[in-house]
């Protein structure tokens, strides 16, 4: 009796949480080590877990092929891939390359464009988190002028 | 102090489109200061939260790698005229901005 007395309390305990923490975990889940990480592979891993993603033609990496300014590179993805979490921007050369993650809630559509810094000519990765796994596609860039990343 | 966020909207059927333009130095930490030669400290937004009628519809995470005065686009489902629609910053001096904005 007494057992089911403290499930019970527990229960409701997590379920008065639950109803607090998505407001609280929106505020605070800011991917600190997965942003500040010098390394793409290590950054992907911090993100999302693993740094290994199955290359998918189902996503669409829209990048200028010469970037003439690496300030400002104007950076579209969309996907036709279902149930999409999450997308992430990943510039390999950059100091910091884990650029942006956009999370995506049911409503969203998987497609957003955003401008980005590329310190240097290099592999932009864009990388579509489903319910079902962790797909990527990649374009090589061009920088002729590298903007401070 | 007034919000120095721009927001544009275009609602086609039940889907909006948001345009957001957010003013912001995003200083990465490597710039140096063109008259003193010191490091410019790293600044930048950390994240964006993208609300209608107080529903999260996108959280956008930020390194130092987005341009300066970020700008996003981006479109979302289930949308009608009269509805909210709120965009929020913070950033890593715990700056902020918001701004609502009434979809039509």
């Amino acid at each position: 009796m007494q057992a089911t007395r403290r499930i019970l309390l527990k229960a409701g305990a997590a379920l008065a949480l639950l109803t607090v923490l998505p407001r609280a975990l929106l505020a605070a889940a800011w991917p600190q080590k997965a942003f500040l990480s010098t390394d793409g592979r290590q950054a992907l891993t911090a993100l999302l877990g693993t740094d290994q993603t199955i290359p998918s033609n189902q996503i669409t990496l829209k990048l200028p092929e010469i970037a003439e300014n690496g300030a400002v590179v104007p950076v579209t993805i969309r996907t036709t891939l279902e149930n999409v979490e999450s997308i992430s921007v990943v510039v390999e050369n950059n100091p910091r390359p884990l650029v942006v993650n956009f999370e995506l809630m049911s409503r969203a559509l998987p497609e957003v464009s955003t401008r980005i810094k590329m310190a240097d000519t290099t592999r932009v990765l864009a990388v579509v988190k489903t319910d079902t796994g962790i797909y990527s596609t990649s374009k090589h860039v061009k920088v002729t002028l590298g903007g401070c990343a | 102090m007034a919000s120095k966020i721009k927001i544009k909207t275009r609602l086609s059927d039940d889907v909006a489109e948001v345009k957001s333009l957010m003013l912001h130095p995003m200083e990465t930490g490597a710039r140096k200061d063109p008259d003193t030669g010191e490091l410019v400290p790293r600044h930048h937004i950390t994240q964006l939260i993208f609300t209608n009628n107080g529903d999260a519809v996108m959280v956008a995470n930020f390194s130092t790698a987005v341009s300066k005065n970020p700008y996003i686009n981006f479109s979302f489902r289930g949308a009608k005229a009269g509805d909210t629609l709120k965009v929020s910053w913070v950033d890593t001096r715990g700056g902020s901005d918001e701004l609502e904005t009434v979809l039509s």
